[in-house]
This record gives structure tokens, sequence and C-alpha cells, in this order.
């Protein structure tokens, strides 16, 4: 077992620090802070995509990528997308369209349509079909989560969030 | 006709949004890797680099003297308690970590317990296995060769052959095939296939020693059947046993049986006291549990000249591997699979199916399918396709003038099914009608002109579901009843628990959409709980598509029981008799003065604070629901793929799917399903395959092999219906989400066999990967 090495990510705007072995996956990192269960690992390949959280801005996958690697990083997950008791417009989108249904592949798919509306904020169908097409989902043939993403770059464009629902 | 409730209540018919988003969208869900128990430790699987072998010594030594190893278990620690085997769920035994020999590559051959999860693979690494490897055997054709190895040394038996099945008169279909003016033949391999949900196999084994319980943290699509199971297995009484199937990442199959690392899990926390969780990786997964179909099949139609089929002949080998763990009814050895007659009218039909063993991982499953439908689907398609080239007419013609007709309904099939109903021609018109067929038609013998390539392929499939009856149908012995139980507060919301489980189905909201239909309680004020065998009323699970179909049923039926109690309230209440009150969803009224009326919230109080003399407090219910007959889900695919002659890729254009499931209950969730679904029966078609070489290595064992669509490669579908109620059911439903699965995979070969079909091609494996398709036109000479 090789040396610990101490690691501090932001993770969600939290300071999250640990005591870490190298070989210590960043998925792994993650899920073991109560309440950060929310990404997943679902092949271990880098295939899937289940793992797909924000780094520094970009998205990667958490499976393929040591905890230490990311020391003095700001990470964002699919927790940390709810805004002030307030869905994300991504988060309503899921919901509205029915995008998704077992729900393992959904936080993953919410960070890489983030990405994606983030630099594309109008993309269209094809855009959106690549921009997620690091994830895969096996239950909804993704035509509804296109629709989802569609639903969020509406509302992102409206400006106002206004009339997502409230859940806190 | 289903009546229509108000969108306030939002019961049958509605398309409400899911009750169980909420949380997945949050990140908030529960899977089985979400439980986090105090003091939990982790099991590691050691598993066979080979296919076939002799097990010489399995040496533990350094792996126990690693820092932060708890234990290591063998098969022979477990032989010690009789527990080296457990029963499959057919007539078979499986090795939980092997003695004697492996049989498989990934066989289960130990099992190291450590304090975190990178100890327990470091670990696992230093178990010392020394093997002698022995033939393999991997084509079940030549499991059955004279000579053959004999893989299970363990059975009386000394053979390879598992089980024959037949059904169908054999002299009748014999001599239908001497007199027919016209034969088809086709030889099709439905090829090894992995159900593969995105969240892998796993559970959490928590021995408390101070209840003397243990609560099973398990993905399973079954947990009442698997608490059974464990008891009967373990010699655990079944009341210290609690199964708690929590959210399950997709299904589809995967999830029914119980695995060798379960086993390993509970035995290492029965031993140590402490939780221990087993998660398998998607290695793992592909490679060693549950695969489906394997199935070599070979069909003849029988028809007269005319073009009406007369006779069917089949003739099947099904490759089991190295145990026969399907998960199947018992009486049916091949499932379902005499469904094959299709949707066709014909009196005569023999099927014929044996059961072989290879060094390949154990199984079948009912991949999102009723116990091998979506193989006798495929045959019957791409039979009458071979069919309808043997005759030169239009294959849509040809199924049109065979269809069983609406007026024979219920309909004697002639390997004994009762189809409950259906209306085939009308969803074949609606797909015709939706995709343009005549214009595709013209347009494709335009393009043959030009030397272009496109195809059309139609499917028009039959399923079987929601199994079933108890006079027939039972798995280990539990008759394949369902339940649901039904308690209403006494502020009028309500709580329903089922002995189904769903894996993103969406039963929190269709159950408890039927509740709301049936007893107008609004769907958003009924909570739906299901998986947790200390609350959920008995049930056999979810997979068939049997959990509208059964305990569907049993929720209408359990709200009925609670509507005839509440009637007699509501007559206490009003001071009337029952006969004098009136039914609308949400209410009683007097017959006649619709304003002297109480609400089932109203109802529902009285049952707590105002109840008739000599009626028992509460308003709750429960119903064990035995259905009377299957329900048998149709409909029409049509599919369109151009070819690029350069390279063999195949685009799909369009595809036009209608579903019959009988009355909807949610059509937004059942789009998402036949979406899902197509998306599964693409990815059979074109990608996937579980493959072996001769040593009996897995080819398909990664995401890297084992090909799951991006959106990019999934088309858009487009999906219509009709709707035929199902007549013996509660309310009419059928039952959906397998149908795509079941239906798509004979449209997408047939569109490609149809592209292909004027230069004498009538049959392709799938999966159709583009260099076979290449290889095709090089040797008709359509390109260099």
């Amino acid at each position: 077992m090789a040396k610990k090495q101490s690691i501090q990510v932001k993770v969600n705007g939290r300071i999250r620090e640990g005591q870490v072995e190298p070989r210590l996956l960043l998925v792994h990192f993650i899920r073991g802070f109560p309440g950060l269960t929310g990404t997943h690992v679902g092949c271990d390949t880098t295939h899937c995509g289940a793992c797909t959280v924000m780094l520094d801005g970009k998205t990667v996958k958490s499976c393929t990528m040591f905890a230490v690697q990311a020391d003095g990083c700001e990470l964002l997950t699919v927790e940390g997308l709810m805004q002030n008791g307030k869905l994300h417009p991504l988060q309503a989108g899921f919901k509205e369209e029915h995008g998704l249904q077992c729900g393992y592949c959904t936080p993953g798919m919410l960070m890489s349509s983030y990405a994606l509306l983030e630099k594309n904020p109008n993309p269209t169908e094809e855009e959106i079909r690549w921009g997620i097409s690091g994830n895969l989902c096996r239950c909804t043939g993704y035509q509804n989560i296109v629709k989802a993403v569609q639903y969020a770059a509406g509302k992102m464009e409206q400006g106002g969030k206004d009339d997502l629902p409230n859940i806190a | 006709m289903i009546s229509r409730t108000s969108p306030e209540i939002g019961g049958m018919g509605h398309s409400i949004k899911r009750k169980e988003d909420l949380r997945f969208i949050q990140g908030k869900g529960n899977y089985v890797d979400d439980v986090q128990l105090p003091d939990m430790v982790y099991g590691h699987i050691v598993r066979s680099p080979y296919a076939h072998a002799r097990l010489k010594s399995v040496n533990t030594e350094k792996a126990k003297a690693l820092p932060g190893v708890l234990a290591v278990i063998t098969g022979e620690d477990l032989a010690k308690s009789n527990l080296a085997w457990m029963p499959t769920l057919f007539f078979d035994k499986q090795m939980v970590l092997a003695t004697g020999k492996v049989l498989f590559q990934s066989q289960e051959v130990a099992f190291v317990v450590a304090e975190d999860q990178y100890t327990a693979a470091d670990a696992a690494e230093l178990v010392e296995v020394d093997y002698e490897e022995l033939p393999v055997l991997i084509d079940p054709h030549k499991a059955l060769a004279p000579g053959s190895p004999i893989l299970r040394e363990d059975r009386e038996e000394k053979s390879n052959h598992i089980f024959h099945w037949e059904g169908g008169d054999r002299a009748a279909t014999d001599k239908a095939f001497v007199d027919a003016e016209v034969k088809a033949e086709v030889h099709a391999v439905f090829q090894r296939c992995h159900p593969a949900p995105l969240e892998t196999c796993g559970c959490v084994a928590d021995f408390n020693a101070g209840t003397g319980r243990i609560t099973i943290y398990l993905t399973s699509q079954a947990p009442h059947a698997h608490r059974t199971l464990f008891a009967l297995v373990g010699g655990i009484p079944e009341n210290n046993i609690r199964v708690v199937s929590p959210d399950i990442g997709g299904g589809f199959g995967n999830k029914v049986p119980i695995y060798p690392g379960y086993v390993c899990a509970v035995v290492a926390s029965l031993t140590l006291g402490r939780p221990v969780k087993w998660i398998e990786s998607r290695s793992e997964n592909l490679q060693s549990t549950g695969f489906a179909r394997d199935y070599h099949m070979t069909a003849e139609l029988a028809a007269g000249k005319d073009g009406k089929i007369k006779a069917m002949r089949v003739k099947t080998l099904a490759d089991h591997g190295a145990f026969n763990a399907a998960a199947q009814p018992t009486k049916f050895p091949a499932g379902l699979f005499s469904i094959c007659t299709g949707a066709y009218d014909y009196p005569t039909a023999f099927c014929e199916v044996d059961g072989v063993y290879t060094n390949k991982a154990p199984g079948g499953i009912a991949y999102r399918c009723s116990f091998r439908v979506t193989e006798a689907a495929y045959l019957i398609e791409r039979a009458v396709d071979v069919l309808a080239q043997e005759l030169k007419t239009d294959p849509v013609e040809l199924r049109r003038k065979n269809f069983i007709p609406p007026q024979k309904f219920p309909y004697a099939s002639p390997l004994g099914w009762s189809y409950d109903s259906g209306d085939y021609d009308a969803a074949m018109k609606v797909a015709l009608e939706t995709i343009g067929y005549d214009a595709l038609r013209k347009e494709q013998q335009e393009k043959r002109k030009r030397g272009e390539l496109m195809g059309i392929g139609v499917s028009s499939f039959v399923e079987v579901v929601g199994a079933g009856p108890a006079h027939t149908f039972d798995i280990a012995g539990i008759k394949m009843f369902d339940s649901c139980e039904i308690r209403v507060h006494p502020t009028g919301k309500a709580m329903c628990r089922m002995g189904t489980k769903s894996q993103g189905q969406g039963h929190e909201t269709t159950y408890a959409q039927i509740v709301a239909q049936e007893l107008g309680i609004p769907a958003v004020d009924v909570t739906v709980e299901e998986g947790d065998t200390d609350t959920a009323p008995y049930g056999l699970g979810t997979y068939a598509s049997r959990s509208t179909p059964v305990s569907g049923a049993a929720t209408a039926m359990a709200a009925r029981k609670i509507r005839e109690k509440a009637k007699k309230i509501a007559a206490h209440l009003l001071e009337c008799s029952e006969e004098d009150l009136d039914w609308e969803p949400g209410k009683f009224f007097v017959k006649g003065a619709p304003s002297k009326s109480k609400t089932i919230q109203d109802i529902a109080f009285a049952a707590y604070t105002n109840m008739p003399a000599g009626m028992e407090a509460g308003l709750e219910a429960v119903d064990y629901y035995d259905p009377p007959n299957l329900t048998f889900p149709f409909g029409t695919y049509i599919c369109v793929v151009d070819i690029d002659k350069g390279t063999g890729e195949i685009k799909v254009r369009r595809f036009v799917a209608v579903d019959d499931c009988g009355n909807i209950i949610n059509p937004m969730i059942v789009e998402g399903q036949i979406h899902g679904g197509l998306t599964e029966g693409l990815a059979i078609a074109f990608m996937q395959e579980i493959s072996y070489d001769e040593s009996g290595n897995v080819q398909g064992g990664s995401f890297m092999d084992y090909l799951i669509p991006t959106a990019v490669e999934t088309p858009h579908w487009e999906t219509g219906k009709t709707c035929t109620p199902s007549p013996h059911h509660p309310f009419g439903a059928k039952g959906v989400g397998e149908s795509p699965n079941v239906g798509s995979p004979a449209a997408f070969v047939n569109a490609v066999v149809d592209a292909l079909s004027h230069l004498g091609v009538k049959h392709i494996d799938m999966p159709i990967a583009p260099w076979k398709v290449w290889n095709i036109l090089k040797e008709k000479g359509v390109v260099n």
C-alpha cells in the first residue's frame, strides 16, 4: 500500500478533505462522502459515463481519474445542480419529458448535458445526440433525453427559472 | 371502455409525470451500492481464467496474510456446510465456489473479504490457484456429438444433453410438409446476448447477531422469491431474513437469478458478524451472470401456392452453458417458445427444443422477454419473410392473408395457447399508413435500378406475457400470482405495497394511477412501495411483462374490495341503503340526488372515526391475484434501412412501431418503454454478441466489445397504437415493456435482407455488423 496523501477538493462549493491512497479513483473519493452517492459507476472502462462530473468547468469521467489528480480542483456533481431549493432546468426537463427510467445513468447524463448547454446554449438535435454520446442509457432510447435537453435550453433561453418547481 | 378521470385524480390514460423522478434527478436514488452501513466490509471474487479445468489446489495463505484481509472462502470451505453448490431455478444445480473443476471462464473460485474494496482486490490477486486445463466445448452442436468431453461429471447422466421438450402434432405436421405446394426454411441463430443493465448486480448482507436476523440489500427483481430461496437453501428461518430491493438500475431479466456472489456475501456476513458488500464489475456482470438467447433454430413453413400457411415445423438447440440456470416456469423448459406460430391462422405445428451444456456462462434468462418469446417472435417473422421470397410475393400481403381474423378470438393456437384478443390487421394498417409503405416500395424499385441498396422490414409479432395462472405456472414451486395491499389513511391518502419490484418501469406512478382510477383518490396522494419483504405482500416479482397483467390486476381488485366497504360506510353516513348509491371516481352519491354525496376522503375519515355499528375499523385490503389466462400483446413494426455499398454500413432511416397492449395506464410511460425496448432490439440486431473463442475466452466481456448504442447510433423512433383490451384482465391491460425488444429484431433483420433480397440473400444472422454486409456484397460481385 502506497503512502496516503492529503488532498483538498471543493465539491459543490464545499471543501472536502481526505487522506487517500494515490490509486484511489476520484469516483470512489466522491462517493465516500454521505450524500454524494449520486455519481454512479456503471462500466469501469470509461464507456458508460454514469460517473460524469464537472471538474474545473469540464466534464470528466470520474472512474478514470485518480482522486489525487483532483487535488485543489473544483467539482460539480449532480447534487450541486439544484440552487436555492429550485431544480435546474435540466433536472426539470428530465422529469417533464420522461428523460429517465431506472435513473442510474441520469446523474451522468445531467452533467454531460449541463456541459453541453454551457458551451452551446441552443443545440440542434444532432448536437445534443453528440453531446451526450459519452453517456450510455439502457432504458430510454435517448429520444426523451434529447427532448429534456431541448426543454432546458428553452427555459434557460427565456432567462427566467421562476416557473420551475420549487421543491425545498 | 375505461371511464376517464379528471386530471386532478390522474387515473388511467393520463400521462402524469413520474413520482419517482424527483429523487433520481437530484442524485438521491438509493441503489444497492449506495447502501453504507457502519463497520461494513467488502467482498471480491477470484475467478477462473480457464473455461474448463481441473482445480488442483487453491492456496489462500498469502491472501490471508495481507493486512486488512478478514477471510478467504473457497469451495472446499463452503462444502463443509453443504453450500458449495446451490440449486438453480430450473432443476439443476450450480457451483457457488468451484470444487473439483471449473466449467466456464470467470467462474467463481474464491471469495475474499477485506476492510476496503481495494484491499479485497489486492488479496484476490494473491490467491494461488493451480489449474489443469481440460478440453473445451463451445459449439452446442458438438455437445451432443459422440466423443465430446462430458462436462458435468457431477450428474448421473453421462451426457451433455439437458432436456428435450416438444409440443404440437408431429405426424400431422410431417404430413402437411409432404403435401405442401411451397416450403420455406430458415436456419437462424439468435446469438448469446446479455441484458447489461447499467447497474451491475450486487448486495449488502448484514447479519445482526443481536437479533439473529439477516438483512440482504439485493439487486433483485423478485425479492420475495429470493427470500424463500435463501431460507430453503441456506437453512435460515424465513422470518429471520429480510430482503430489501432498493432502487434498481435496470434489470431486464438479469436480476432474476440468485448469483454466487450473493450467497458468498451472506455466508461471510454470518461468519464475520459484519455487513458485507459485494458489487460486481461490468466485466464480471457480462462474463458470469445470466446471459440470454443462444438459440440455434431451424424453422420450416408449409404453404399453398396461394400463400396460405398450412403448418410450421421447428427444431432448436438451446445452449444453456455450464449450468441450466434458466429462470423459467417449471413446466416450460424452453419457456414460452411455443408462441412461435405467431400471428397467423393455421391448424398444425410441431416444435422441439433440446438443451445442452457447454463451457460458457450459465443461463439463459428471459432478457426483456417473457421466457424465450423473443426467440420465437424472431423465428416466425423471419420465416414468413423467407416464405414471401419463395412465393415471390410482398411480405405485407403474405402476412395479411394469414393473420388470425378478429372474430376467431379467443384463438386456440396449434401449440396450445389461447390468445385472449387481437386485431392484427388493424395494427398493420396503422403501420403501413404511417410509414407510407407503397411509396417506399416504389422508391426501392427505382433505387435498385440505380444500384442503390434500400430495404423495408416488417414484423407483426404476438407476445404471451403476464405469467401466470396457478394451474400451469410456478417458479421453483411457487405459483405465479402477484399481490397488492392498499391502506387508506384517515385523511384519505393511501399507501400501496406490491409483490413486484420496479427497475425503471415507473411502478410508483402507474400503480398509483390504478388506485386513482378505481377509488378516485388522486394519484399524487397514493404512495407506492415495493421491494421490502418485511412490509410488502408476497409476490413473484417483475419480469416477463407481468407487473401490469398480474400485480396491476391485484391493485384493481384490492381497490374494489375497499370500494365495497366504502359503499357501506357511505350508506351509513348518508343514511340510505347501499342500493340507493351510485359511484363516480372519488365519491358515492344518492341516485337522482347528486348533491347528496360523500367523497372517498370523507369515507376514509369515517372508517376510523364514525364507522357503522359492528363494522371493523380501517379501510384497507389485500389481493393475491391469480390471472385466469395470460395476455397477448401484439403489434406491427416497419423499418427502413439504407445500406452503403462501399462500407456495408446500415443506416436505419425510419422505424415505425405500432403497439397494441390493450388499455393503457400512462401513455407517456408506455411510449418510453417502447423507445427503450426498440433501442435494445437495435443493439441486438446490429451490435451485440457474447461470443467465445475455441479456448472458451469471452469475446464480449466489457463495454469495449459488447456494444451499447449511444444517442448517435440510435434513430428517432416513431410510435403508434391500436387498442384491443384483454377480455379477462380487470381493466383490459396487457403489458408492454417487452414488446419492442421482442418484435423489433425481426424488423431490423428483415429490412437488411430485403435490401439484399434481389441478390438472392435469404438470411443473415445477427448481429449484422457492416463487415458481414460488405462480405456479402463482395461475394455477390456488387463491390470489388
